[in-house]
């Protein structure tokens, strides 16, 4: 697999009145591989929309290169800047940004006229563009009178009609409802499949970015965080923001004495579990609610009881105290204990963090004030 | 705190029937949450309730003093209610400072002006707001102008609370800080407080019992949350509260089968009244487990990874089946490959009269 | 908890049928008070155009249409007004363009200085412009001759081009402020994603943006349109030196010729009737473009649109921008200023010519410390009633909804389609003694209900707005509280709405200290306004002094501006 779009030390600062220097994207190094859908993930303020306009062509850069199909699109070496239009893109932004006063046909049709194709063939591309997106039939109606869906579907058909070899999704489906999200992700899919283009998808849902990535990439404060297929990441994240980020997590501060795991607290009572050989004295053990299996008393784990039960609509909260910290368990409803029952937890191969991580997290909460 | 029973409401709106023979009884010093989609009528309920528009029948009682009674022509106006509400947008007044706000019910009650001042500043300290007194509510949050819709409702001792999706407009983090909140102010005042929602999640988090109610506004179920979630009473309540499998089961001399397109075997133990046919087995995605022991076998169509689960869509026969694998699951079992034949196994499993139309679907 | 011993059923009456009442007398009050205020005067154009002592009577009316006067005004107006927004729409669109997508230095202040004209009143511009440019004594004019030692004088502002020029400068914002904000207001994505599809920066302005802005460049052209068909200060000012007459100003010279006889304002009614057409043809032309292109432009995430580098066109640019604001703007006050100093009209603008006798005489003469409190007088009375009536129509159309609110929304609108000289003669035609003999022909109150119905729409149309915010649970949530719904009104929605009703009485008020349309049809000898004034001094030759009472008249408007601002600035509620 070739790389086809490759980031070289791209980094971009911004000189503000309020805030003086901020490095929106700080370093980044990343390649993309052909056919590949790729997410850039993170919170708001992350750098991730940033990089993808530097992509597009809608920002320079402060420093370092970026590579669309072999060919230097940007570069601050060499004051080198290819405009949006020249890179051969294909774009579908947050807001739909079809242009109301075209009708269906017209707004997919545009990018053929600009480059100056034959009628018969755009007529021919443009249907071709319009049965791929399920659009056939709409093609006289202007977008204010379709959906928001619909209007999505439009953006897709006029991005793929040039037959872009690279297609950049700017946060497509966070003004789409719910279940329609959802069917939108499989179409988005399926176009690819079938046009057979590389994807870079923006987004800071992160369900929806395990749901259709290949590969992504967590970025936070403008630095990068993490790279790697959405199982490993999710399994295996590799500190506490990624993990935090990833999926509902809870963590447990535990205190290593004598090669066990102790919860913070007076508890004399360790955890059960296998400790790294690399460990601090302070660590934290991270895990998902999901994760964490509850038994009755005296089948091994650690001993407690119910805090106190939360029934959700497809699953069961337990609270549950270990050491001075409240363990929050969801398990299917069929699992039931009653308040104040004893129970035992089994953790499954959690992971292990230092715990200096949470001043790192702290940090984060304060520069996020600013 | 007192008492709230709704008797035989009926309102229509032209010839659009909203509430037809509607009674229900809020107990005294619970909160009690109603839930169900849109256009059921429960704000009608909460406006009838308030006397803001009046029922064609029946009665409403707050304790022992009689609100509404369509019989013997009783309407206690809306300002003599003494009923509390938050509305959905907070409705709190914009140019008034935050302890106006709060105090302007008692100023309409003719209170004595120092003890106005007092009333209202113990209402925003319960609702920790006292710092906030001499600002204005465009300078709060979302959730600080809930509080002080709260206090405000809190500050003449209402007889009840109403509460009308008072939490949707928050984001997700602090819609689950402000009801932890409002149980923690309910408990203080041992309040009585009927919660309207269209939101089966927070209802769930927040109340001691809830009334689940149906398009066209009919009473489906009304329990404690262990009730509902448990032992829902019907399809429709077991289908709102979550997602949801339904496939009808037919007998086929003495075995139960799923009618799948082809009929299936059914493995499992079939109620006596479901087992004359006409009966539908729900089951939820999450109880949908692999084992390939099991006669029952389906087709892997879809997988997806969202994190915390995977999410399958299976054929059993003609039929698709949706299942959910959470992560402790899939390590323990281990996961299927699209395009594999699973063995499955259904767990609490429930059955409901068949839906009318539902064998075509 | 509060006990309630045997307080139940007493208390138990079934609310609604005071409130009923007090919800009928208020849609009751509106009907009567919009009959007399606007449909009365409205008919009895109409009426007396067509009909002759009680018989239909059509002769005057075919008379009128067929003057050649007549005819060849009604040409200039439309000449004038096609002109004016042709040019007019170009220059707004343009700085609009130049201030909402270009890296243009001083953007914030610049959008300031372009509203100004919007402020300036064009009669007293037109006036400037005369005394520059006046084909046969113009200052400029007559310094160029010398200079170039010209034969004639090179330029005549006293024409066709002239007035339209003058026009332009001051009706131009009208488009530029509609442009500007719904550029502001457009997802920079739009333009983004034409640009992924591969049109150049050039291609993204004529395919994309401009006809995305289209709707509002047609608000702001029409708007132009209509205001220039009906417009009489300019065209008065200029037009009449060189005989050049529009409908307005034809309307005046014909009721002014009979020396304000019936027969007069009846003519007048008559080629009223030509202008109404005119105008109600631009209002529906409006109406069909307007509804025709109403897109969803507004953006979804808040971003900044891309700039465009201007590059070396930046400084050209730049000093065209200045040198146009320093043209509509200081050079005409600048020359009204010197005017006033001036002993006597036509002498050098020369230091030894000056003198503050002008001043003196304006200070003293009765006739215009009179117009300046009859201005006062009747802008803060029509400002305040108009606030008032016009907060109570938009209640009772916004809230209690009658039958027939349609009705009420139509005839409150009705006077603003309405030139104001047309109105004008009907409130001469429904209040001089004809209907139960009341007479308030020469006296301040004709203008004062010229005023309201001209006005109306202003204050009703910022209500509206402001009640359709109030919500009606705010209402609700006073009424569970424990008030009346009277009280709730009281207490909750007209505290919300004041600071609209205020602004809606500086939209009135402000406009009407500069007016001048509506008057000059209706002052009598001890009842002309400011504007009037001014125009009166003029006209009688005594340029000097009307220069001085211009500068004075612009003291005032930028002072009460100044003030409006800083007043509507904190405002609170919505």
């Amino acid at each position: 697999m070739a790389d086809q779009i490759i980031l070289n030390h791209v980094t971009k600062r911004f000189t503000t009145k309020t805030l003086g220097d901020i490095v929106a994207v700080d370093d980044f190094n990343l390649s993309v591989h052909e056919g590949e859908c790729f997410s850039f993930l993170g919170p708001s303020g992350c750098g991730k929309s940033t990089t993808l306009r530097m992509i597009a062509g809608f920002e320079d850069l402060t420093e370092g290169e970026i590579e669309l199909c072999g060919r230097l699109v940007s570069s601050s070496r060499k004051n080198l800047y290819v405009p949006p239009e020249e890179r051969g893109l294909g774009m579908v932004f947050q807001a739909f940004a079809v242009w109301p006063h075209m009708n269906v046909f017209e707004n997919v049709a545009f990018p053929l006229r600009i480059q100056k194709v034959n009628k018969t063939e755009i007529t021919k591309r443009v249907n071709e563009a319009l049965h791929h997106t399920s659009l056939t039939g709409l093609e006289n109606v202007f977008p204010g009178d379709l959906s928001g869906g619909q209007q999505q579907r439009i953006a897709l058909a006029r991005a793929i009609v040039t037959n872009p070899k690279v297609m950049l999704l700017d946060e497509p489906l966070s003004n789409l409802d719910p279940k329609l999200r959802e069917t939108m992700r499989f179409e988005i899919k399926a176009l690819q499949r079938k046009f057979n283009f590389t994807i870079i998808f923006v987004t800071h849902d992160q369900s929806e970015a395990m749901a259709i990535s290949d590969r992504m990439m967590v970025c936070d404060m403008g630095k990068i965080m993490q790279i790697d297929t959405p199982e490993n990441l999710y399994n295996k994240p590799c500190n506490r923001f990624v993990h935090n980020f990833l999926g509902e997590s809870t963590f447990i501060n535990v205190e290593i004495r004598d090669g066990k795991a102790y919860p913070a607290g007076h508890g004399e009572q360790a955890l059960d579990l296998q400790i790294p050989q690399d460990a601090a004295k302070k660590m934290v053990v991270a895990t998902r609610p999901n994760e964490i299996s509850l038994t009755g008393p005296g089948e091994g784990g650690f001993a407690s009881h119910i805090e106190k039960r939360i029934f959700l609509t497809d699953r069961t909260e337990y609270l549950v105290p270990v050491g001075d910290q409240l363990l929050k368990v969801q398990t299917p409803h069929r699992v039931t204990f009653s308040q104040g029952e004893a129970c035992a937890v089994h953790l499954v191969d959690p992971m292990w963090y230092p715990a200096d991580d949470e001043a790192a997290e702290k940090e984060r909460a304060r520069r996020q004030l600013v | 705190m007192a008492n709230v029973k709704f008797e035989d409401i009926t309102f229509r709106y032209g010839s659009n029937t909203v509430l037809e023979h509607f009674s229900l009884n809020v107990e005294s010093g619970t909160i009690v949450c109603l839930v169900g989609p849109s256009g059921c009528g429960k704000t009608t309920l909460v406006r009838a309730l308030l006397g803001l528009i009046k029922p064609e029948t029946g009665s409403i009682t707050v304790g022992d003093r009689v609100l509404y009674s369509a019989q013997k022509r009783i309407n206690v106006p809306a300002e003599k209610r003494n009923i509390g509400i938050v509305f959905q947008d907070y409705a709190v007044w914009p140019h008034m400072t935050v302890v106006e706000n709060v105090s302007y019910p008692l100023k309409k009650q003719r209170v004595p002006k120092n003890e106005i001042r007092k009333r209202a500043m113990r209402a925003l300290e319960q609702v920790h707001m006292t710092e906030y007194a001499n600002h204005l509510p465009n300078q709060l949050s979302g959730g600080q102008q809930q509080r002080v819709a709260i206090a405000r409702a809190l500050v003449v001792d209402s007889d009840v609370l109403v509460m009308d999706e008072p939490i949707t407009n928050l984001d997700a983090k602090l819609r689950e800080e402000m009801l932890l909140e409002i149980r923690m102010i309910q408990k203080r005042l041992n309040a009585t407080i009927l919660y309207i929602t269209h939101d089966q999640q927070s209802a769930l988090q927040l109340c001691d019992k809830m009334a689940i109610m149906e398009q066209n506004g009919v009473l489906c179920q009304y329990g404690t949350d262990e009730e509902i979630i448990l032992r829902p009473a019907n399809r429709f309540t077991f289908e709102f509260i979550g997602v949801s499998n339904f496939i009808p089961v037919v007998k086929d001399g003495a075995q139960m089968m799923l009618d799948c397109g082809e009929k299936i075997a059914y493995p499992g133990e079939v109620p006596p009244e479901a087992a004359a046919g006409g009966y539908e087995m729900g089951v939820r995605p999450n109880d949908v487990v692999f084992d390939k022991n099991s006669p029952l076998k389906a087709r892997v169509d879809s997988r997806v990874f969202l994190g915390s689960e995977y999410n399958y869509f299976l054929s059993l026969g003609s039929r698709q089946v949706r299942v959910q694998q959470s992560m402790l699951d899939a390590r323990t079992r281990g996961i299927a490959q699209e395009g594999e034949t699973v063995g499955i196994r259904f767990l609490n499993t429930r059955f409901y009269p068949l839906k009318k139309g539902a064998e075509t679907a | 908890m509060k006990k309630y011993g045997g307080v139940s059923a007493e208390l138990a009456a079934v609310d609604g049928r005071k409130r009923l009442n007090m919800d009928k007398i208020m849609t009751a009050l509106c009907f009567v008070l919009l009959l007399i205020i606007v449909v009365v005067p409205i008919f009895m154009i109409i009426y007396n155009a067509f009909f002759f002592e009680g018989k239909l009577d059509v002769r005057m009316f075919v008379e009128q249409l067929t003057e050649p006067n007549n005819l060849g005004a009604m040409w200039n107006t439309l000449k004038i007004a096609a002109l004016t927004t042709v040019l007019g729409t170009i220059m707004g669109v343009f700085y609009a363009w130049l201030l909402g997508r270009s890296d243009i230095p001083a953007k914030g202040l610049m959008r300031a200085l372009f509203n100004i004209p919007y402020m300036f009143p064009p009669f007293l511009g037109a006036m400037a412009w005369d005394m520059m440019f006046n084909g046969r004594s113009g200052y400029i004019n007559k310094w160029l001759v010398q200079v170039f030692g010209l034969s004639s004088m090179p330029i005549n502002i006293n024409s066709v081009w002239g007035i339209v020029f003058v026009e332009v400068s001051y009706y131009f914002p009208f488009v530029f402020m509609q442009v500007v904000s719904a550029l502001e207001r457009m997802d920079p994505t739009l333009e983004e994603s034409a640009r992924i599809a591969g049109a150049k920066q050039r291609q993204v302005i004529w395919k994309i943006t401009l006809p995305l802005v289209k709707p509002a460049i047609s608000a702001g052209a029409l708007l132009i349109l209509t205001t220039s068909l009906a417009h009489f200060g300019v065209p008065a000012i200029l037009g009449y030196a060189k005989r050049i007459y529009t409908l307005p100003t034809r309307i005046y010279e014909v009721i002014y010729n009979s020396g304000g006889s019936f027969d007069g304002i009846r003519q007048g009614a008559a080629i009223s009737v030509m202008l109404v057409v005119v105008v109600a043809l631009a209002l529906i032309l409006q109406n069909r473009i307007l509804s025709a292109g109403s897109y969803d432009i507004i953006k979804g995430k808040s971003m900044r649109p891309t700039l465009i580098k201007l590059r070396g066109a930046k400084i050209p640019l730049l000093l065209l921008a200045i040198l146009t604001l320093v043209m509509i703007v200081i050079v005409p006050l600048v020359m009204i200023v010197l005017i006033s100093f001036l002993k006597a009209y036509g002498l050098p603008l020369e230091f030894k010519n000056f003198t503050f006798a002008q001043y003196e005489k304006v200070f003293s003469a009765n006739g215009t410390i009179a117009s300046i409190r009859n201005s006062l007088f009747v802008s803060i009375t029509a400002g305040i009633i108009c606030m008032f009536l016009g907060t109570l129509v938009a209640y009772v159309v916004q809230k209690i909804k009658p039958k027939g609110k349609g009705v009420l929304e139509v005839v409150s609108m009705l006077p603003y389609a309405i030139p104001g000289t047309v109105l004008s003669i009907g409130v001469i035609l429904a209040w001089s003694g004809r209907i139960a003999g009341i007479n308030l022909y020469n006296t301040i109150w004709i203008i004062l209900v010229a005023y309201l119905a001209r006005y109306l729409s202003f204050s009703m149309k910022t209500s509206s707005a402001a009640l359709l915010q109030v919500h009606s649970s705010l209402e609700e949530a006073a009424r569970v509280c424990g008030a009346s719904h009277t009280e709730s009104l009281a207490d909750i929605t007209l505290p919300l709405i004041r600071p609209a009703m205020v602004s809606g009485f500086f939209l009135i008020f402000l406009p009407a200290m500069r007016e001048v349309t509506t008057s000059i049809l209706l002052y009598g000898p001890y009842t002309r306004t400011l504007g009037v004034q001014i125009y009166s001094l003029r006209d009688a030759g005594m340029i000097p002094q009307a220069a001085a009472l211009a500068t004075v008249a612009i003291g005032i408007i930028i002072i009460l501006n100044t003030l409006v601002t800083k007043l509507t600035k904190d405002k609170k509620g919505v």
